[in-house]
């Protein structure tokens, strides 16, 4: 398989013998630029790579937290074009870390599969995370992506069995996401040992980087995952600081913050 | 109900297709137990004692076979045609509803899951619901949108009485798209102990096909019972479509029948052409919604649109996939009934027959009543009427001026 601007990124993590740290926020959350500036403050306090959010009106994988944020982006007016702007500025200021959408699978399908994919690169993204689009439907996608050099991250959960884990790796590129809770997005107090049988199961079916995603919001605990994890997933943490800011700017700084606490995590020995 | 095999039709193929509508689009966390609803059902279709006990409570708890009434005041207002109701209001609950829940609730057991939650918009899927867990002993979340909370008030306290715990969904349009949304969200925490009863023939596969059989047994008693009160097959076959599952119960006996005309009935709010409807098959577009391809309300961007219906069971964005391919193939039609023309259908079957419909299905009645016109004295046409209209009364009497004291909305 042929290195992407993703593979190379979680390969330089590893060869620091440390997991990658990975940072979700959604686009146009507040302002389309104001998301831009707090993705920007992901990459600059430390993560290796970002997941921007396509905020959708029906968010039914996630919690309170980032439906919130959902809500106000879309009210904002925030469209698939506002999208594809922040992942062109975000890669073109950060041109070594991969930018990645995270999206639900109705708007691209609306947008156009190939289309999607053709815009999606010519912005500079390195791929797409699409967690209610599982790989029996997911042909379509596949193809555009391939045709267009980008990586599709798919999901796998406690409740795949074995061989379901089998087939949604071999389908898959980049690294596969751990959804290591059952349950919507949002923080969690504790890391559960659910995650480390879940990376263990899945790292039997593949040679790509597992990374965990399960509610993780400060450094413990982004070490505790760090330690048996190739990366580390955070969203709702960040989302929730820009929630909680005074203004945009003490949230974005609160974002660059957290990030850098998260990345003295990955790398705790 | 002893005959849960296709007729004929060879739908949904073995991922849940139904042309190009279905399908299963879900997350990774919820695979294992759709696949095990899957099997489960496959299972009990294949298990003689499942359809027996399944007979036995349609029988003995719902009340079926349920009665064909013949309107003759009420088809006099409708061009002379000969009008027939399936009468699914005098179920037990008062709705088609239980007939899929009963099956469900049968099939939970089977799974060994203890804890069933389901959505809920005008009230009657969560009452059947809550109806069926107090029956076979399961714990019961209903999720239902908080304006629909307000507008079905009587049914928020059926449930309740039951033993279920209802839960106001505060979200998006608070309505049954939302309360879809947050059924899905408990049911990727509680997947272990718990099984999504989902209400209508949408949602991932097998629930489109699943719900179906559950409900053809509408169809299979009234297309007997007409042959037998008439000599022959009805012209026309009418229901209102919200999910569509009474539609799709009553009309799938009779797709094989192509004199038959198939007629679903949505609910058109303000007018088809206005920006406050609920008519997805009229003007939606194919897209991915609750877990199915099929027609949504949804922006350029794959945004799902607000729908808008004074009827809580009709007033949703989607609409299963079965319907969408039964329109796509031209062997059903559908269509935009507003508001006010289901309201007045409402006033009228209550005051030539003495018959209370529910707003969803008075919206069948207006779509019968317009039909009977166009096709005159010698048709005969057979109407879903899918629910009984208590639960409306608080709307209706709002609507019409009916408390002392107050004049009505129109």
């Amino acid at each position: 398989m042929a290195d992407t601007k993703l593979t190379t990124a979680l390969a330089a993590a590893k060869a620091e013998g440390r997991a990658a740290l990975i940072g979700y926020l959604p686009a146009g959350f507040p302002t389309v630029d104001g998301g831009i500036a707090a993705i920007n403050a992901l990459i600059e306090g430390g993560c290796d790579v970002v997941e921007v959010g396509l905020p959708h009106s029906d968010p039914v994988l996630d919690g309170a937290v980032i439906q919130t944020a959902d809500d106000i982006a879309l009210r904002g007016g925030v469209k698939i074009k506002d999208v594809l702007r922040t992942v062109a500025e975000v890669a073109a200021a950060h041109p070594a870390v991969p930018v990645l959408v995270m999206t639900y699978w109705n708007p691209v399908d609306r947008y156009g599969v190939a289309r999607f994919a053709a815009d999606l690169a010519a912005a500079g993204g390195a791929g797409c995370i699409l967690p209610d689009l599982p790989v029996e439907e997911a042909a379509e996608w596949r193809k555009a992506a391939g045709e267009h050099g980008l990586d599709t991250v798919f999901v796998v959960a406690p409740s795949s069995k074995d061989a379901r884990l089998a087939e949604v790796t071999a389908a898959g590129s980049g690294f596969v996401y751990a959804a290591a809770v059952m349950g919507v997005t949002g923080t969690r107090s504790a890391v559960g040992n659910l995650a480390e049988d879940l990376v263990a199961r899945t790292r039997a079916t593949t040679a790509l980087p597992v990374c965990v995603g399960l509610g993780v919001s400060n450094a413990d605990q982004a070490a505790e995952v760090a330690a048996f994890a190739d990366g580390v997933i955070v969203g709702s943490a960040f989302v929730k600081r820009l929630l909680d800011a005074a203004d945009p700017e003490a949230g974005t700084a609160a974002v660059r913050a957290l990030a850098a606490d998260l990345a003295t995590g990955v790398r705790r020995k | 109900m002893s005959e849960l095999n296709l007729p004929g039709t060879q739908v949904p193929d073995s991922r849940g297709y139904f042309g190009a509508y279905g399908g299963r689009f879900i997350p990774e966390a919820l695979v294992a137990a759709v696949e095990q609803v899957a099997e489960e059902y496959e299972k009990a279709k294949a298990d003689p004692a499942f359809a027996a006990e399944l007979d036995a409570l349609l029988k003995d708890y719902t009340g079926r076979p349920s009665p064909l009434t013949d309107v003759h005041r009420f088809s006099a207002e409708a061009g002379g045609a000969r009008v027939l109701l399936k009468r699914e209001d005098l179920n037990h609950t008062g709705s088609h509803k239980i007939n899929n829940v009963l099956g469900q609730a049968l099939l939970t057991r089977r799974m060994g899951k203890t804890r069933i939650i389901a959505e809920t918009g005008a009230g009657q899927h969560g009452v059947a619901t809550a109806t069926a867990c107090a029956l076979f002993g399961f714990d019961c979340t209903i999720y239902m949108g908080e304006v629909d909370t307000q507008r079905q008030a009587l049914n928020v306290a059926r449930m309740r009485m039951l033993g279920a715990e209802v839960i106001p969904v505060k979200s998006g349009s608070r309505t049954l798209k939302d309360a879809i949304n947050e059924a899905f969200r408990d049911w990727v925490a509680n997947v272990d102990s718990t099984h999504y009863l989902f209400g209508t023939v949408a949602g991932p596969h097998p629930f489109p096909m699943m719900v179906r059989d559950f409900h053809r047994v509408i169809g299979i008693e009234a297309r007997q019972q007409v042959l037998d009160r008439t000599g022959r097959l009805p012209d026309a076959v009418v229901a209102c479509v919200g999910g569509g599952s009474n539609a799709m119960g009553i009309f799938h006996e009779f797709i094989p029948d192509a004199g038959v005309r198939l007629i679903g009935c949505e609910a058109a709010g303000d007018g088809a052409d206005t920006p406050k409807h609920a008519a997805t098959l009229t003007k939606g577009d194919p897209g991915v919604l609750h877990g199915s391809r099929t027609y949504v309300l949804q922006d350029e961007d794959g945004q799902t649109i607000e729908s808008h219906s004074i009827s809580a069971g009709l007033d949703y964005p989607g609409v299963g996939p079965e319907h969408a391919w039964l329109k796509d193939t031209g062997r059903a039609e559908y269509r935009p009934v507003t508001d006010r023309a289901a309201m007045e259908a409402l006033r009228l079957l209550s005051r030539t027959e003495g018959i209370i419909p529910a707003i969803e299905s008075a919206h069948a009645l207006a779509g019968a009543l317009e039909l009977g016109r166009e096709l005159g004295p010698e048709a005969t046409i057979l109407v879903s009427l899918s629910g009984r209209g208590d639960k409306d009364m608080h709307t209706a009497a709002e609507y019409f001026g009916l408390y002392d004291d107050a004049e009505g909305t129109n």
